[in-house]
C-alpha cells in the first residue's frame, strides 16, 4: 500500500493551525478521530467555518460530506464566530424548575436575540445548554466560562448591560 | 510494579498521614469551586503556614462532599465538623476556623456530621470522595487504591473475577439496569483478538450529576475498576466517553491517566505480568443520545452519534466491529470493593433484585440539594424529607422526576415506596442514572411534560420516524394543550401515540422519550383537564395563563 502523504499543506501561516495539526498527528491521521480534532478547531479558532473542515476532510482523507455531516450533529460545535462575551444559561431540569426558563426569556429581551444567536455588535453570544451539571446550584448561568450559581436575573441583567450598551438598541 | 512494591508505597503514604494530626479537608469539586473554595482553600492554606503548623496541620484539596447546598464545604477532623458557607471574601472567619482546631468549632458555620443528610448515607461509591485529594495518585493508593486490581492479575483468573462480579448481583448504573456480571461473562467468552473496555461518562440526563462527582472526586477508582474488567474479559484498550460540558472532570481523568501509567498501574505490562491495558480519553460533543451505547460506540469512532439496531450486541460486535464491554461511571466505581470485600458483602446491602446502593443527585425544590448515596429500597419520603431536608418555603411536595427524560414524575402516593429498580418500573417510571428532581406544589405538571418533550425531539437523531416524528407530534400536541387550545381527546391521542413511540423506536431514547407524558398524564390528568377545559394553567406557567408569571430566579 502507498504510505499516506501526511502533510495537506496548512491553509495560512496561522500558528493555531500547527495545533490541529498536532492533535492530528497524535491520532495517526485515523478518521476515528475527526471529533477529537474538530474539538481542537474549535478551541483553537472559537468556531468552525469552511475552511477549517475542508483542511479536516483532506489530512483525515474524509469526505467533505462526512465532516460536515459530523460538525453539524453535535450541538458542541459551533459554524458561527462566538461573540466576545458568553453567556450560557442551564436549561437542564434541575435549573428548569427553580426559573431558569424565565431567566433566558428574560436575557432574550436584553440582549434582543434569542438563544443561538450572537447580537450584531458581535459583544454577546447566548448559548442554552442542556445541563451542565451543576444542578444543586440551580439556576446556573455561565458567564465567560465562569459558573455564576444559583444566578439571580438582577445581576446577570447588570453584567450583561456591562457589555451590550446602549447604542445597541 | 508489584503488589509488594505497591503495598510499599501505600504504606509510606500512610506513615505520612499519621504525622498530620489535624487536617482541614476543602471540597474543590466544581459545585463548591463555583462558589469559589479555591479562595476559601488558599487563604486557609496561608493562614496555617502563617501559624508555623504546616507540618502537623493539613490543608487538603479534596472532592466533593455531597451537601452542595451548603457550599463552599469544608471538614475538619478531629474535631469531626463540616463548615457550611464559608465566605471566600472573609479572612477573619477562615482564620478564626484555624485557630478553632484545638478547641470548639466555630458555631456560625459548623454543620454537625450527624444531621441525616450524612449520618444515613451510606458512602461505597463515594467512600473516597471528599476524603482525598483527586489529583494525587499517592492519597489514592494510601487507601487501598490499585491493591485490588494488582491482586486480581497476580492471584486470581479471570473467570473467577467475572464469577465475582455475578454473584454480587450488581446491575448497571446507567439506567438500564442489566446484570453486569452477565455483561461481563458475555465480553469474556465473545470470540475476538482485541476487546475494548469503554467506561460511559456522558451524563446526558438533564439534573444528574453523579457521574461528574466521582470522575472530579475519585478518577483512580473508575480506572482501577475499567482495569478490573479489562483484565476479566481480556481487553487491552479502553475509552473513557466523557461529555464536553464536564471540563473539570476530563481534565483530572487525563492527570489520573498519566500518574497511574507512570506508575506501571496502568498501561504496559501492568504489575510486571503480561497483562497491558491502555485508557483514552474520548471527549463527547453533546449529543443526549450518545448515551445509548452503539451511538456511544460510533461517536468514539468519530461518527455521528446514531444507534443502530441491536443485535449484534456491542458484547460481540462493538467498537471496530471487537466484542466491547460499555458501562457507566458508577458500575465501574462499584467493582473495586466488590472485589476488595466479595460478593456476598455487596449482596447483603439492597434489595431483593437490586442490591449494593444507588447515587442520586437531589435537586430542585428540596433543602439540602446535593449528591447523596444510600441503600437500595431506601423510602423515596426518607430521601426527600429526611435527607433532603424537606420542600423550602413549606411549600407541598407535588412530583419527584427519576430518570430524566426517560422517566417520569412519581407523585405523592408513592413516597412511601422503597426505591429500587422495580419498583420505580412500577410506578410508571425508571431509575435511570440517579437524577432526582423533586418539585413543589407550584410545578405544572403539562409544562414538565412538555420540557421533556421539547428535550427528546431536539435530541432525536432523526434516525427512526417513530422518533423523529413521534416525539414531534407529542410535543406540539402539549404545547397546543399549554396555550390553551388542547382538547379532550389529546388526551387519548397522546396516550396512543405514547404507546406506538415506545414499541416502535429504535433505541432506548426513543423508546422512553414518551415516559414523562404517560406519567404525567396518568397521575395528574386533572391538571391537563384544567388546561383544556379552563384554557388556564393554575400554577401560572403556561402561556395560556393570564396570572403574571414567577420571578426568575427565586
Amino acid at each position: 500500500m502507498q504510505p499516506y502523504p501526511e502533510s495537506v499543506p496548512l491553509p495560512s501561516a496561522d500558528k493555531r493551525w500547527k495545533l490541529v495539526e498536532a492533535t492530528m498527528r497524535r491520532h495517526g491521521y485515523k478518521a476515528s478521530a475527526l471529533i477529537e480534532v474538530l474539538h481542537t478547531v474549535q478551541e483553537s479558532f472559537g468556531y468552525l467555518d469552511d475552511t477549517s473542515l475542508r483542511f479536516v476532510a483532506s489530512s483525515l482523507r474524509i469526505p467533505i460530506s462526512k465532516v460536515f455531516g459530523v460538525a453539524t450533529y453535535y450541538h458542541f460545535f459551533s459554524m458561527k464566530p462566538p461573540g466576545e462575551h458568553t453567556c450560557v444559561v442551564c436549561l437542564g431540569t434541575g435549573c428548569y424548575v427553580k426559573g431558569s426558563g424565565e431567566l433566558m426569556k428574560m436575557i432574550e429581551r436584553e440582549a434582543h436575540i434569542c438563544a443561538g444567536e450572537t447580537t450584531p455588535d458581535g459583544k454577546l453570544s447566548l448559548v442554552a445548554a442542556r445541563c451542565i451539571g451543576s444542578c444543586s446550584l440551580a439556576p446556573a448561568v455561565v458567564i465567560d466560562g465562569e459558573v455564576i450559581p444559583r444566578a439571580q436575573a438582577n445581576a446577570v441583567q447588570e453584567q450583561l448591560r456591562r457589555w451590550i450598551g446602549h447604542d445597541s438598541r | 510494579m508489584t503488589l509488594d512494591e505497591l503495598q510499599e508505597i501505600a504504606e509510606s503514604e500512610r506513615e505520612a498521614q499519621k504525622k498530620i494530626t489535624h487536617r482541614i479537608n476543602v471540597s474543590v469539586a466544581a459545585g463548591c469551586l463555583s462558589l469559589h473554595s479555591d479562595v476559601v482553600f488558599n487563604i486557609l492554606h496561608e493562614e496555617v503556614k502563617k501559624r508555623g503548623m504546616e507540618e502537623s496541620c493539613k490543608v487538603k484539596a479534596v472532592g466533593c462532599m455531597g451537601l452542595c447546598a451548603a457550599g463552599p464545604l469544608v471538614r475538619s477532623e478531629p474535631q469531626h465538623t463540616y463548615y457550611r458557607g464559608l465566605p471566600p471574601d472573609s479572612p477573619e472567619v477562615l482564620s478564626a476556623i484555624v485557630d478553632s482546631i484545638n478547641g470548639r468549632p466555630v458555631p456560625e458555620f459548623a454543620l454537625s456530621p450527624e444531621i441525616p443528610f450524612f449520618a444515613a448515607q451510606k458512602r461505597i461509591v463515594l467512600e473516597n470522595c471528599g476524603e482525598i485529594d483527586p489529583e494525587r495518585i499517592e492519597d489514592y493508593i494510601g487507601v487501598g487504591g490499585y491493591q485490588s486490581l494488582l491482586t486480581c492479575i497476580a492471584k486470581r483468573s479471570r473467570e473467577d473475577v467475572v464469577q465475582e462480579i455475578i454473584k454480587s448481583g450488581l446491575r448497571g448504573r446507567g439506567g438500564g439496569g442489566y446484570p453486569t456480571g452477565l455483561k461481563w461473562s458475555m465480553v469474556a467468552k465473545a470470540a475476538g483478538e482485541q476487546k475494548y473496555v469503554i467506561c460511559n461518562a456522558d451524563e446526558g440526563d438533564p439534573g444528574a450529576f453523579m457521574d461528574r462527582s466521582v470522575l472530579e472526586s475519585d478518577p483512580h477508582r473508575v480506572l482501577e475498576g475499567m482495569a478490573i474488567a479489562a483484565y476479566a474479559v481480556a481487553a487491552t484498550k479502553g475509552y473513557i466517553y466523557c461529555r464536553a460540558e464536564y471540563p473539570l472532570a476530563v481534565k483530572r481523568l487525563k492527570v489520573a491517566i498519566r500518574q497511574a501509567e507512570k506508575l506501571g498501574l496502568l498501561g504496559k505490562r501492568i504489575g510486571e505480568s503480561d497483562f497491558s491495558f491502555e485508557v483514552e480519553v474520548r471527549i463527547g460533543a453533546g449529543a443526549f443520545v450518545c448515551g445509548e451505547e452503539t451511538a456511544l460506540i460510533a461517536s468514539v469512532e468519530g461518527e455521528r452519534g446514531v444507534p443502530r439496531p441491536r443485535p449484534p450486541f456491542p458484547a460481540y460486535s462493538g467498537l471496530n466491529h471487537c466484542p466491547t464491554l460499555l458501562n457507566n461511571v458508577e458500575t465501574f466505581a462499584n467493582i473495586v470493593p466488590i472485589v476488595r470485600n466479595g460478593a456476598e458483602w455487596f449482596a447483603s446491602i439492597g434489595t431483593d433484585k437490586s442490591k449494593g446502593t444507588k447515587v442520586f443527585a437531589l435537586v430542585g425544590d428540596v433543602v439540602n440539594t446535593g449528591l447523596i448515596e444510600v441503600p437500595m429500597g431506601m423510602k423515596l419520603r426518607d430521601l426527600v424529607y429526611s435527607l433532603g431536608g424537606g420542600i423550602p418555603d413549606n411549600k407541598k411536595f407535588k412530583a419527584v422526576q427519576t430518570g430524566g427524560p426517560s422517566g417520569g414524575c412519581i407523585p405523592e402516593q408513592f413516597l412511601d415506596m422503597g426505591v429500587d429498580y422495580e419498583s420505580l418500573m412500577s410506578a410508571g417510571s425508571i431509575m435511570g442514572s440517579g437524577g432526582m428532581i423533586v418539585m413543589d406544589e407550584t410545578a405544572c405538571m403539562v409544562d414538565v411534560a412538555k420540557f421533556f418533550m421539547d428535550f427528546t425531539r431536539d435530541e432525536s437523531c432523526g434516525k427512526c420516524i417513530p422518533c423523529r416524528v413521534g416525539t414531534t407530534q407529542l410535543h406540539g400536541m402539549l404545547e397546543r394543550i399549554s396555550e390553551g387550545k388542547g382538547r379532550m381527546e389529546d388526551l387519548d391521542t397522546l396516550e396512543r401515540l405514547g404507546n406506538m413511540v415506545k414499541r416502535t423506536a429504535l433505541c432506548g431514547l426513543g423508546q422512553t422519550a414518551p415516559n414523562p407524558v404517560s406519567s404525567t398524564v396518568r397521575y395528574f390528568r386533572d391538571e391537563y383537564v384544567q388546561h383544556i377545559t379552563n384554557k388556564t394553567c393554575a400554577q401560572g406557567k403556561c402561556p395560556c395563563s393570564k396570572a403574571p408569571s414567577t420571578a426568575a430566579g427565586k
